[in-house]
């Protein structure tokens, strides 16, 4: 069951006399309960002002399409979205929508935010099949509650969404990375933060295996001259830590980020993956306990990707800690038995409970999905 | 503005709520006397008062949890208030109301350079939370004006903004976690020293949402190395059109300001005639931020300058040092209050797509001739964010209404030009019954239901953001029924 239009999706939903498994591109192999409600007929870009840094588009426009428009007017989506499939061995095509409706957001998070924070306005059919419109297309906005934000990361379980409005950013002329080489964790967290508490605008902070081999890596981007300056700044700043090695090679340094943004070091490796999020400051502590096979901090440590035996509780093994655990590649046995997402603290669950109750009282979205 | 009226019920129950109060609270903290809870009768919005039945000073989240249950279970409303910088009536109380003030709680009670946040009381004024980190080389980037003065409770209550939010974003962009009291008394973490919410993005929700949905008491925040140095350019031009295309070129250059400021002829003198900055007369000018090392300015600052020269300016001042940093600033931050020395004023709030600025400022011209009233202009032109000032003479009978029906007619143009209402203020009194302009009676409803979860009496800060004829049925639901 699809839709082309908005007015059609509200229909099927209004319709609907079952739970509803709500697809964009189906990239993150997720499956679950429900008739199949497809949104990627709904896509187009309604509205480009590359003057404004504004985009408006259907929810099924396939992220590919919105970055090749991008690029002709030197712009991007700067949260830089990752895409799952080499880890989720699933097919499809990354859609804007599933972007948004999962909050997907790549290294550059450090410096401008996760995709929430790039987002304006959405569209979306209620579970009664109203269509509800919250925020708009401009940068500034605090008329009325913020359900954009609310919407952002609800994966479809408060509302499918038909339309987003996106805060667009400059494309980078230049990008370098600074590397280190023979680093402990402990000394990569240190390093990794003492980079983001420099003035020098770093736009990714990674540990693991991402060069091909072990390495503590900083981006820097800009205009040419600028990112020149702060590599030269990070190196003799980061000296301290370890031998640092510059990457200047824009291509290289691309492929870089690209492969940190998919967690390409755990595409092919057997094993379940997990994401925590927590404080950057804690990520080494946590990590070494973790008794993962292997690990790739991002965000200064503040995301860490960890693989583990298949099967393995990885939650139970952290013990407390800020944050919280996703699990994200796993069989469904493991899935059923682990469940994706953290337990939620019982008053704030309550809480979600009640919202859920509230944008679908028939309870159709997702069921079972997040809460 | 019309306003529930007090209930009964409620006033009655004063003596006996006091009580209650001070068994929780010690007496200074307690503010019952006619007399004293004056002070609490309005905020920056001053056109509108209405003193509160009682006002508290609670001086930690337990004490707030114990207000807020005895409220609760006795059906009293509560304005949550911060330091009632409002410029939307957002923290005006009712007559029947508990006015809570967390400006006894601002306390530092962590930072972690390393995770690069602080968490502080929330009563904690804006400016001083950079205070307690810029040792450090640190800051907290959403610079709303008033940062003097208000809180980061307020700051998260209305998401409010600043000069520099164009590269740093708002305050929802910089809120990492919030200890909040629901209406009942129950005392909930949202979010933390981590960076992505757990389930769904509740931190998203509470913040804008106007003290409706329960009282901060702590907020983590993200902080920020501080650039390595600053500098603007002001440009003047002889036309707003010009201006605004300027604007545009600039952002499509790829440069990012961190701030781009606009103000138009009548702001311009005013500023001058008080401030004496030193600014050209002309029709417009812009202040242009950016940040870097000194050859990252200089490099930023050539590509400005030259899109700026293809538009002719009438005037082209890049700062060389702090002095001139400090004077080009100067006549801007003091633009408010030079306002204020001429004229009785109303400052809106409206946002618009940023390639409508000059079709805008042609169309508040006009109507400015039409009410007769002036309109002084001074904004954040980077991000849309517009400030019109009208001026207007409280001493003269119907002045106010006159330029609060002006005042209407230009927001509601902000938004059929794709806009909106408020793009930092927030809707609070002022512009609760212009919402059904920019929403559907369905987006209302989504938002209240949000309400409905967190404060299913709708005791907190009541009256304000919805129209009283949406939200009327759900204030009416007596307690016990819930
Ligand atoms: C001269 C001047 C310049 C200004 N410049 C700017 C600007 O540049 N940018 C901008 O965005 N705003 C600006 N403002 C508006 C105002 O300063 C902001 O809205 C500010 O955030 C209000 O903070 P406050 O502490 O004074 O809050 P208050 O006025 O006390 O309250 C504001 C709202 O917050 C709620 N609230 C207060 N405390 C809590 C709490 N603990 N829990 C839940 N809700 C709470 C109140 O109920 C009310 O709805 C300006 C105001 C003035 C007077």
């Amino acid at each position: 069951m699809g839709a082309t239009t908005e007015a059609e999706l509200a229909e099927r939903v209004a319709e609907a006399d079952g739970p509803l498994w709500i697809r964009g591109g189906g990239t993150q192999g997720l499956c679950g309960d429900g008739a199949a409600l497809e949104v990627v007929g709904l896509s187009g870009v309604e509205v480009y002002e590359p003057g404004a840094l504004t985009l408006v588009t259907w929810a099924g426009t396939p992220l590919a399409e919105i970055e090749a428009l991008l690029s002709g007017e030197g712009q991007r989506l700067a949260f830089e979205p990752m895409d799952h499939r080499g880890l989720s061995g699933a097919g499809g095509v990354p859609t804007i929508g599933g972007a948004v409706a999962a909050n997907v957001s790549g290294p550059r998070r450090v410096q401008v935010g996760a995709c929430r924070d790039h987002l304006l306005g959405v569209r979306y059919v209620d579970g009664i099949g109203q269509v509800i419109r919250n925020g708009g297309r401009v940068m500034k906005n605090v008329t009325g509650y913020d359900l954009v934000r609310l919407l952002a990361g609800s994966r479809g379980t408060l509302g499918v969404l038909s339309q987003v409005a996106l805060k667009v950013l400059p494309r980078a002329e230049a990008e370098a990375s600074v590397l280190i080489h023979g680093l402990n964790m402990a000394q990569a967290v240190q390093a990794m933060a003492a980079a983001l508490g420099s003035p020098y605008e770093v736009s990714g902070a990674a540990f693991g295996n991402v060069s091909g081999e072990r390495a503590m890596a900083l981006r820097i981007e800009g205009f040419g001259d600028s990112v020149a300056y702060r590599a030269s700044r990070l190196r003799e700043m980061m000296g301290r830590f370890g031998e640092v090695a510059l990457c200047d090679d824009a291509a290289r340094s691309a492929a870089i980020w690209k492969d940190v943004r998919d967690v390409a070091p755990f595409h092919d490796a057997p094993g379940d993956v997990w994401c925590l999020s927590t404080r950057a400051g804690q990520a080494g502590d946590l990590a070494a306990r973790l008794g993962a096979r292997d690990l790739l901090l991002d965000w200064g440590g503040a995301r860490i990707w960890a693989l583990v035996a298949p099967g393995y509780d990885l939650r139970a093994r952290a013990g407390a800690f800020d944050g919280h655990a996703t699990l994200v590649r796993a069989d469904a046995e493991t899935m059923a038995r682990l469940g994706r997402f953290h337990p939620r603290p019982a008053p704030l669950a309550a809480i979600e409970a009640g919202l859920r109750a509230r944008f679908d009282p028939r309870g159709i979205f997702n069921p079972g999905l997040m809460g | 503005m019309q306003m529930p009226p007090p209930d009964r019920r409620v006033l009655s129950q004063k003596p006996q709520l006091v009580e209650r109060l001070l068994q929780v609270l010690p007496a200074d903290a307690v503010i019952h006397d006619p007399a004293e809870t004056r002070v609490y009768e309005c905020d920056a919005l001053t056109a509108y008062t209405c003193p509160p039945m009682v006002a508290v000073l609670p001086a930690s989240t337990q004490q707030v949890s114990d207000v807020l249950r005895i409220c609760h279970e006795m059906a009293v409303p509560v304005v949550p208030r911060g330091s009632g910088t409002s410029l939307a009536g957002g923290a005006l109380p009712t007559a029947d109301c508990v006015v809570l003030s967390v400006a006894r709680m601002n306390a530092v009670l962590e930072t972690d350079y390393d995770s690069r946040f602080i968490r502080v009381e929330a009563g904690r004024t804006n400016l001083s939370v950079t205070g307690a980190v810029e040792k450090a080389g640190f800051f907290y980037a959403p610079d709303p004006s008033s940062q003097l003065a208000c809180a980061i409770a307020g700051n998260i209550a209305m998401n409010s903004g600043g000069a520099h939010c164009l590269k740093y974003g708002v305050t929802t962009n910089n809120l990492m976690g919030v200890t909040m009291v629901l209406m009942d008394g129950q005392v909930v973490e949202i979010g933390g020293a981590h960076m992505d919410a757990a389930g769904l993005d509740l931190l998203g929700v509470i913040c804008g949402s106007e003290g409706q949905l329960g009282v901060v008491t702590e907020a983590t925040l993200r902080i920020l190395p501080k650039p390595e140095g600053a500098r603007p350019v002001l440009i003047g031009f002889d036309s707003s059109e010009v201006a605004g295309a300027c604007v545009s070129d600039i952002i499509r250059a790829g440069v990012l300001p961190v701030a781009i400021e606009f103000m138009d002829r009548p702001c311009i003198r005013a500023t001058e005639a008080f401030a004496h900055a030193g600014y050209p007369d002309c029709e417009a000018l812009l202040i242009v931020e950016v940040e870097g090392s000194a050859a990252e300015i200089d490099d930023q600052l050539r590509r400005i300058t030259d899109i700026a020269q293809r538009h002719a300016p009438v005037e082209l001042r890049e700062s060389g040092s702090a002095e001139e940093s400090a004077r080009i600033w100067l006549g801007r931050k003091s633009a408010f209050g030079a306002m204020g020395q001429i004229n009785d004023y109303m400052c809106l709030d409206g946002t618009i797509p940023v390639n409508a600025l000059s079709e805008m400022l042609r169309r508040i011209g006009e109507m400015s001739r039409e009410f007769g009233l002036d309109v002084a202009n001074v904004f954040h032109a980077g991000d849309g964010n517009m400030h019109p000032l009208i001026l207007f003479d409280a001493n003269k009978p119907g002045d106010l209404e006159w330029c609060e029906a002006l005042g209407a007619e230009i927001l509601k143009l902000c938004v059929d030009m794709g806009g909106c209402l408020t793009g930092e203020h927030g809707v609070g009194v002022e512009k609760r019954d212009l919402m059904l302009h920019q929403f559907s009676r369905a987006d209302l409803q989504a938002q209240m239901a949000v309400k409905d979860v967190l404060d299913p009496a709708w005791l907190l800060n009541p009256a304000k953001v919805f129209p009283l004829a949406l939200s009327a049925d759900r204030m009416a639901v007596p307690v016990a029924a819930q």
